[in-house]
């Protein structure tokens, strides 16, 4: 039996906007298993972002309870929070999220150096992060030097440099040609090989389907907790 | 966060607001400039007014006779307390913490002649320590009264530098005979040039002085104007103060409670006071140029707003990996501060390259004038300490509350897909 490691009981999340509270989750019950590849489903708006940046500690939860490796992340500080996301968790987003004026090594470099990593053994690591996703040749591009597809592999190269168990993405493929998307996808295929627990959040019913399970959301409920096959 | 990446931060920064940050650049240096040159000006007129102070004496006292406003061992008050020539002699020997004293005769309007250059002068019976107590410092050439004039109550005569020029003009003074009241003096020396701010018995640059001896001999003033004194230690004004009272009280038999039997001037105690003053000053001026950089410090905050602003997104980015709060709060405190130490970096070189300058620039001699009471602004040592402290401060605080808003950005929602 693998270990549970993402356990959410009844997680509620409420946005207030004004007077207006809006429910984007309405009381989730998940759970993750250690080196499970899972996608991610559902409408614009029905709250699979907001599932996701609370699984990656980016946000706490209104009400409810949730265990990452067994930890309660409700009662956690928000230094305590940074260093999950620093280290537990690896986030992919669409938009990239790369520091424009940075070069692809100085990206990955980033959470690197807020792990406090010595200088040799980090330029070591970047090198090493930048060949496994095929960007060797370009550690000095900035990100207007590269295509999409390189700049999301930089991307996930940045979310890998701190050997997290788990990989968050939140439609890694949205702003890429399906050619550019497809190597992508194969790259998370390759690290669900390699052990990581991954999910991914997508529209691409073809991508998600690269996943053990498909977890459907609707109105900040799961309608569907596809089962592991 | 490593140093490369917070200068590439900067340059970048630089480069999306380059008018505005050049703005604000311009704004701290004048502000620094401000600050810096109104502090040198205020130091550079403290050092001037300290030496001009010095003119008069060094670290001397300066005593009357008054008179006595109680009754005493039977004699009645209102009576006048007056000094006699062995005086100096009997208190010197009495206070030991007096290191040189002098009796000084003194008396206005004595016809004083060269040739047919006639001019009425205020004139002074010195001792030769005159010499140290009261700058009496001759010019090169010639000498100042010693102790042998004195024994001999030889008539020489030692002249304030503006009244040999009144009588001599460019013909050279020493050796040369005047007539003072129709005596004839030879004139052994003329007083080197010095600024004096404050006086008792005239200005020194109009004195013509002899030695006391041969003062009393001629004119038989049975009693000296006043006495000059100097203590080992400035320290020991008061204690010396009290000790005269006593032993003055007992010649002259009135109450050392009497405090108007004597009239002492402390000059000490007055430069002291002096000097709170000139740090009054000093600190004015430095409140107004500190006023000038507020202003420049207004717009580093405003800049900081502005680019944070622009960042949000790059802020939320780096939470989203692992930032802390401190961090991006450190990162934008350090933004500031070297956005206002370049600016202060410029304007202190700018300060100091001017003081500089005008130290070394020539000056017309009616600018002279006004230089030598004024003195030249001076940068020292303690100046560039505050003036970069001042703008540490300025720095942190136009730099923090603009960095707690960026610590205080919402990652998911500086993310949020745009």
């Amino acid at each position: 039996m693998t270990e549970t490691i993402i356990d959410m009981r009844n997680v509620r999340k409420a946005y207030k906007t004004g007077k207006v509270t809006f429910e984007a989750l309405k009381g989730i019950d998940c759970q993750v298993k250690r080196g499970e590849f899972v996608g991610v489903v559902g409408p614009s708006g029905s709250g699979k972002s907001t599932l996701m940046n609370i699984m990656g500690c980016l946000d706490v939860p209104t009400s409810g309870e949730y265990k990452l490796e067994g930890k309660m992340v409700n009662s956690m500080t928000a230094n305590q929070l940074a260093d999950i996301r620093n280290r537990k968790v690896g986030f992919v987003f669409q938009a990239f999220n790369l520091l424009p004026y940075a070069t692809a090594f100085e990206n990955v470099e980033v959470p690197l150096l807020f792990a406090k990593v010595s200088g040799r053994k980090r330029r070591e690591r970047v090198i090493e992060l930048l060949t496994r996703v095929g960007l060797a040749d370009k550690l000095g591009n900035r990100p207007t030097e590269m295509s999409g597809g390189e700049m999301q592999r930089v991307a996930i190269a940045r979310a890998l440099a701190n050997e997290p168990d788990i990989i968050l993405a939140d439609e890694p493929t949205g702003n890429l040609d399906s050619k550019s998307g497809m190597a992508i996808v194969k790259l998370f295929d390759e690290l669900h090989a390699s052990g990581k627990t991954i999910l991914i959040i997508t529209h691409d019913a073809n991508i998600a389907a690269h996943g053990e399970r498909v977890i459907r959301i609707k109105d900040g409920l799961i309608e569907t907790n596809g089962d592991l096959r | 966060m490593n140093l490369t990446m917070m200068y590439n931060l900067f340059i970048r920064d630089f480069r999306k607001q380059k008018k505005r940050i050049t703005l604000t650049l311009v704004a701290l240096a004048w502000g620094t400039m401000s600050i810096m040159l109104l502090l040198a000006f205020g130091e550079g007129l403290h050092r001037q007014m300290a030496l001009n102070q010095r003119g008069l004496g060094n670290n001397i006292a300066v005593m009357w006779g008054g008179q006595t406003t109680k009754a005493f061992k039977g004699l009645g008050k209102g009576r006048p307390i007056r000094f006699q020539a062995e005086d100096p002699e009997y208190i010197a020997a009495r206070i030991p913490e007096i290191k040189q004293i002098a009796g000084e005769y003194s008396r206005w309007g004595v016809k004083v002649q060269y040739k047919d250059q006639i001019v009425n002068e205020h004139i002074t019976g010195i001792y030769p320590n005159f010499e140290d107590m009261r700058f009496h410092i001759p010019q090169m050439g010639g000498r100042m009264i010693n102790q042998i004039d004195m024994e001999h109550r030889r008539r020489v005569a030692f002249l304030g530098w503006d009244l040999s020029e009144r009588l001599f003009g460019e013909e050279d003074p020493i050796g040369k005979q005047i007539l003072v009241n129709s005596t004839p003096f030879i004139v052994i020396g003329v007083m080197a040039e010095k600024m004096q701010m404050n006086s008792y018995e005239g200005m020194d640059e109009n004195l013509l002085a002899m030695p006391s001896t041969t003062f009393k001999a001629i004119f038989g003033d049975p009693w000296l104007d006043d006495i000059v004194y100097q203590p080992h230690d400035p320290k020991d004004m008061p204690i010396i103060e009290k000790k005269l009272y006593e032993v003055l009280g007992a010649k002259y038999k009135f109450d050392p409670a009497d405090d108007r039997t004597l009239q002492i001037w402390d000059v000490v105690s007055s430069q002291e006071e002096f000097t709170n003053i000139m740090i009054g000053i000093k600190m004015f001026l430095g409140i107004i140029g500190s006023l000038t950089l507020l202003i420049a410090g207004v717009g580093v905050a405003n800049i900081m707003y502005v680019s944070i602003k622009e960042r949000t997104r790059e802020i939320g980015i780096k939470m989203a990996v692992g930032a802390k709060k401190k961090l991006i709060l450190s990162q934008f405190l350090t933004e500031a501060l070297m956005i206002t130490f370049t600016g202060g970096a410029i304007g202190m070189t700018i300060s100091y390259l001017l003081t500089e300058g005008f130290k070394r620039l020539p000056l017309s001699p009616d600018a002279a004038d006004v230089v030598d009471f004024m003195g030249r602004p001076t940068v020292s040592f303690e100046i560039g300490f505050v003036v970069i402290a001042i703008l540490g401060l300025m720095g942190l605080f136009s730099g923090l509350f603009p960095a707690m808003r960026a610590a205080s950005v919402n990652p998911v929602e500086s993310l949020r897909y745009e």
